[in-house]
This record gives structure tokens, C-alpha cells and sequence, in this order.
């Protein structure tokens, strides 16, 4: 699958399409199919998203999965403080951390 | 130190200004992210992986108790609660709100501080000696020169928009804590006849292509030296390649045309800049040397040390270093805690460290290029006072310049260049290694660590350096030895292979165990190295 993420303008946090609007959770990620692109400047010239781009995912029953470890990190936060990634206090995904 | 006056506080406020609009404009969507992008790098803003990170400069390194504490603020108002010190000796935040930038700066601006030159292509941050006046084997005080170079070159219209970025470093010593000839122009004071010069080595640095720079001038009066620097700049401008970015920093222009013909063409110049009077005036210099004065130190000062306690005397040991005044030292504290991550720290340790800088060390920090911070004036008197104190905050591991005193850039945790993480190597091999003995047995070992070509954490510069890559989506290690950025400077060589991460732990663990079986009395890891050559330990690495 093909999802699409950017940065929030004002805050730059991290943030993927969902279908209707941007989650800060990769998990609510939405498939865009071959649209991303254009999708991503649409919104993008709304000022809803900073600097779009389409990544390779895999559809997991967590969710998606993107394909490269830049992307993983990008969705959870820091490997090496686990307190600040999306999930404080959520044992499974400190643990799934080290092998982002 | 330095102090502002009008027209440096000027400068400052009206970028605060200036910038406060634009990013008004840019979130009002007057302007585009093209558009906008030139003008948050000219003040410190990148977007990285999880946020925008702000990067404050701290010029040569050297700030006060009360911008200490400003930074602290910052990381506890606008941020996540730390900040991280660099190998640029600057400080970034990683996690930048847009919206507060302008409040950042505006903040910053109230204790004489900046984020300029912290990225662009023009002469950044100027970096120097973090023990610089007050270690006795220094011909000069390098700051007020570090000073004068950083206001010549802020905002300096012909070098604001240079072929690539352009580091300083500016030592006078003979021994090279600033790791000088790895920057575009590194410069060392020296005296000749008494008369105070400079020696100047140009085309230095690491990145995808290192080179060790070459010296250019053996000696240019100290009367001279902004307007040989200002001839240095003009050639690489003139001649600096714009069509690549990969060869366009000046190394690769000293290499390619050599550095005697680049030293003909600067030779050149000089003669023509010499006639502009760009050198300041005596008084200039006077009033801007003045403000690095030795501070008051107490002529009776106690000059010995109790060493009853045997936690502080190896602290002693490993982290205080002699002072040009007898009754005081050098207090290098750590950043670099077991487990921990290699040049973070919490605004409360921050503060902490402002507070012991205006209490024990005549209100004076130093940042350090190894990701450390110095007191650099601290009454021997006071030193088990400060130990225990830095002790109770976290702040007393005493491995200065030992294998878990590791350099390491974000890498791929922080970093949107980077191919690998830098920093759960780092703590990895500090914990591989965190038996103080055994460390201390090891000896002087600089180990660093980056996460990409770009060469952030000086893997180049490492006694032993480790190179993350992307192999085919996975992290893959490689491992370089035999690299220095002191005054035996030399670039590291790859030994074969790379490894996993926990395969890049293992690696460094047998190299270590053959230096142990290899060495002879006295010798360092390099020295051993140097000695015996790759094949003795790539035999231990890859069997």
C-alpha cells in the first residue's frame, strides 16, 4: 500500500493522511493508491501539510507498516527515549522499538 | 567575555523582527515553503525527522551563567524538556514548534544570543579551544580572534551566499583540542620574535570526502590576518565549485588545484585587500580584547588537592585538567553518563550547571566539540564541593577522553539525513565498556560515531570511528581506526566489512582486546596502532 505523510505546518509534528484529514498515529494511515501526489499538493497549498511525500507501507492488523526504517522512526518517535515517542507508557511499542 | 554592544544588540533584535514576519507570512500562506525555507535555515530552523530543530549558536563555544540558564528556559518552556550540545559546540532543540520560533529568538536576543550562521552556506559558528584563557600552553588568548572573525564574517554580503558552508576553528596551542586542520580554515596563534601571527591551514574537513588541511601561510601578523582570511574566502568565492554540492566546499578546490597554486592566487588577493583596510584598529581590537580580561583569581589560592574520597580523586584524575593558575582548574564535566545519550541534557541539570558556572567558575561555561561541558575556572578549594554536586545530578562521570566518552550525532532517532542510529551504538558500547577500571585501562581512547556520510559525529577523526549505513534498508555499521583531530591529526581507515549493531559492539570489544595484548608501556590505542598497522587487528575483527 501507499500512504502519504508530511509535517504540520505550525507545529511540525509528523502526520499522516487518514482519508478525510491528518492523524498524528501512522496506524489511522489511509492507502492513497496512485493519488498521493496529487492529493499531497492539494492539501499542501491549503497549508494543511508541510513538505507531502508518498512512502511504500505494508497493511498490518496494527495498521500500516512503512517500508523503510527512516519512515518507522518517523512514526513513533526516538528509539532511544521511549518516553517521548506516541505512545508513553504503551509496553508493546517500547518494545517493538529496538527493532524498529 | 564578549558583551554586546549597540549595534550587535541591534543587529540581533531587527533578525528577531525580521524573522517574526516571516513566519507570519508563511503561516498566513504569503509565502511558500520554497520560498520560506532559505530564510528559517538563516536563522537556525531545519525540519527534521519528528519536528522542527532550532539550532543556537554559542560562538567558540564560550557562554555565561545567565545564557546557560536561557537555554534551560527554552528547553523546559518550547521544547521536550533537554537540549543537545554539538560537535559545533552549538546547542539544538528537536523539538521546535514554528509558531514559537520567533518567541525563541526573541527570548535568546534578551542574553545576547542568536541562532545565525548555524546553517547556509556562509561562515558558521566560529569554533575554538574550549580550555582557551586558561591553559598554560596557549601563546594567546584564541577568543577575542574567534570574536573579531565572527564579526567580520555576520552577514558579511560577500560571504553570505558562499559555494557551500565554511567552518572555523581558531586554537593557539600547540596541542589541537579544537580539531583545527578539519575545518575549511583552521588557524593557530603563534608568536615569532614576540610578535603574535597566525598559522593558517585551509581546506581541511571530514564529510564524504575528508582531507586533512594544508598549511598556506607559516606566518601572517596578527595586524594582517582578517585580510589574508578576507583573500582566503575570495579565491574559494571566485573559484569554488557552485555546479556540484558534493565539490564545492573549498578542500575540494585546495585539492584540486593544489595548494601551492591556491596559496599564489590568496597571495594575490592580499595585496589588492590589504589596500581596503579591512584589519581592525588598534582600539577596536583593544576594546574587544579587553572584554576576554583574566578574571580575578585569588592570588593565595590553595593549590593542593584532598584526595581522601576515592571516587572524587579518579574524577580528579580523569576530568580536571591543569590551569594556567596555580590554585585553580579545568573542570570538564561529562555528558556522556553510561546508558545515556552522548551530549544530551535536561533543562534541570541546565540550570544546574549555570548555577555551579556563576558559583565556582567566575560565571563561565564551555561547550566542547566533544559534546562536553567545561568550568574552566574553578578553585581547586572548591573541587570536591562541585564533584558532589554534579555527583547528585548525574553529572559526574569521570571518563574524559575514555571509550564511553563517545562523539555521536543523532543519527537516524533525530536526523533526516541520516542512514543509521548513532546513539543506541553509542550507548551499546558505553555499556559494553562501563566498568571504569577497565576503561581506564584502555587509556585515552576517542571513539565516534555517525550515523551518515555526512560525517557529524567525526567518525573520520575516532581512534576508532564508526560509519552507519543503509544497506539495502538495514543498518549496517562500518568501522574505521586509526584517526585523530589532534595535533597528530590523521584520517581512520576502514578495516573490511561492516556489521550489525550488535555486531559493530562485539568488533570494537576484540579490537580493544588485541590492542590490550599488543601494546607496549605507555601507548595509547593510536600509538599502538600506528605501531603495528590494520592486518594485526583485522585479523582479530574478521578472524
Amino acid at each position: 500500500m501507499k500512504i502519504l505523510t508530511g509535517n504540520d505546518l505550525p507545529t511540525g509534528d509528523v502526520i499522516w493522511w487518514t482519508g478525510s484529514g491528518w492523524s498524528r498515529h501512522v496506524a489511522q494511515a489511509a492507502d492513497v493508491g496512485e493519488i498521493g501526489e496529487t492529493l499531497g499538493a492539494e492539501e499542501e497549498a491549503a497549508r494543511r501539510v508541510n513538505g507531502p511525500y508518498v512512502i511504500e507501507a505494508t497493511d498490518t492488523p496494527d495498521g500500516p507498516r512503512p517500508a523503510h526504517i527512516k519512515d518507522r522512526v518517523r512514526a513513533l518517535g526516538p528509539t532511544v527515549r521511549p518516553d517521548l515517542t506516541l505512545k508513553p507508557g504503551d509496553a508493546a511499542a517500547i518494545e517493538a522499538i529496538p527493532h524498529v | 567575555m564578549y558583551k554586546y554592544d549597540q549595534y550587535d544588540q541591534a543587529i540581533v533584535d531587527a533578525r528577531v523582527d525580521e524573522f517574526r514576519d516571516q513566519v507570519k507570512r508563511r503561516l498566513a500562506g504569503e509565502i511558500t515553503e520554497d520560498q520560506f525555507k532559505p530564510l528559517r535555515l538563516m536563522n537556525g530552523l531545519y525540519l527534521q525527522l519528528h519536528a522542527y530543530m532550532l539550532r543556537v549558536a554559542i560562538p567558540y563555544g564560550t557562554l555565561d551563567g545567565r545564557q546557560m540558564r536561557m537555554l534551560g528556559h527554552i528547553a523546559r518552556t518550547y521544547d521536550r524538556g533537554y537540549g543537545h550540545f554539538t560537535t559545533r559546540q552549538n546547542l539544538q532543540y528537536n523539538w521546535i514548534k514554528l509558531e514559537d520560533t520567533p518567541d525563541i529568538l526573541a527570548d535568546l536576543a534578551t542574553v545576547e544570543m542568536h541562532a545565525i550562521q548555524t546553517s547556509g552556506n556562509c561562515i558558521r559558528n566560529i569554533s575554538s579551544d574550549q580550555y582557551a584563557g586558561a591553559a598554560a600552553d596557549e601563546v594567546a588568548d584564541p577568543r577575542p580572534w574567534a570574536e573579531l572573525i565572527r564579526q567580520w564574517s555576520t552577514f558579511h554580503p560577500e560571504f553570505s551566499y558562499l559555494p557551500r558552508k565554511f567552518k572555523f576553528a581558531v586554537i593557539a596551542s600547540d596541542e589541537d583540542r579544537a580539531a583545527m586542520r578539519l575545518h575549511d580554515i583552521g588557524i593557530q596563534l603563534v608568536k615569532r620574535d614576540g610578535v603574535l601571527g597566525a598559522k593558517i591551514f585551509v581546506g581541511g574537513g571530514m564529510g564524504r570526502t575528508p582531507m586533512i588541511g594544508p598549511e598556506i601561510k607559516e606566518f601572517v601578523t596578527a595586524d594582517d590576518l582578517m585580510s589574508y582570511l578576507e583573500a582566503c574566502l575570495r579565491v574559494y568565492n571566485r573559484y569554488g565549485r557552485r555546479d556540484n554540492m558534493y565539490k564545492a566546499r573549498i578542500k575540494i578546490l585546495v585539492h584540486e588545484i593544489g595548494a601551492d597554486d591556491y596559496r599564489r592566487q590568496v597571495e594575490e588577493e592580499f595585496a589588492q585587500v590589504k589596500l581596503l583596510g579591512i584589519d581592525p584598529p588598534a582600539a577596536e581590537l583593544a576594546r574587544i580584547t579587553a572584554m576576554f580580561a583574566e578574571p580575578s583569581y585569588e592570588i593565595d589560592a590553595v593549590d593542593d588537592i584532598d584526595r581522601g574520597d576515592p571516587d572524587f580523586a579518579v574524577w580528579v584524575d580523569q576530568n580536571v585538567v591543569a590551569h594556567k593558575q596555580p590554585g585553580y582548574a579545568i573542570v570538564n564535566i561529562s555528558l556522556k553518563p553510561v546508558g545515556g545519550i552522548p551530549g544530551d541534557a535536561s533543562a534541570d541539570q541546565i540550570d544546574l550547571m549555570a548555577d555551579l558556572a556563576e558559583k565556582y567558575s567566575f560565571d563561565e561555561l564551555r561547550v566542547t566539540h566533544a559534546q562536553n561541558i567545561v568550568l574552566p575556572h574553578v578553585r581547586k578549594a572548591d573541587l570536591y564541593t562541585l564533584w558532589q554536586t554534579l555527583d547528585n545530578a548525574g553529572l559526574a562521570s569521570a571518563n574524559l577522553d575514555l571509550i564511553s566518552d563517545i562523539i555521536a550525532c543523532p543519527g537516524l532517532d533525530y536526523c533526516s539525513l541520516a542512514n543509521a542510529r548513532s546513539i543506541p551504538v553509542a550507548q551499546k558500547i558505553a555499556t559494553r565498556f562501563a566498568s571504569l577500571d577497565r576503561q581506564r585501562d584502555l587509556g585515552e581512547l576517542k571513539l565516534k560515531i555517525s550515523g551518515c556520510i555526512n560525517a557529524c559525529g567525526h567518525h573520520h577523526a575516532g581512534h576508532i570511528g564508526i560509519l552507519g549505513v543503509d544497506r539495502k534498508g538495514v543498518e549496517n555499521y562500518q568501522l574505521l581506526l586509526g584517526g585523530s583531530g589532534a595535533e597528530d591529526v590523521s584520517l581512520g581507515k576502514i578495516t573490511g566489512p561492516g556489521f550489525s549493531e550488535d555486531g559493530i559492539v562485539d568488533a570494537i570489544e576484540r579490537v580493544t582486546d588485541r590492542y590490550v595484548s599488543l601494546r607496549e608501556d605507555g601507548e595509547r590505542f593510536l600509538d599502538t596502532y600506528r605501531r603495528v598497522g590494520m592486518e594485526p587487528f583485522k585479523e582479530a575483527i574478521y578472524g
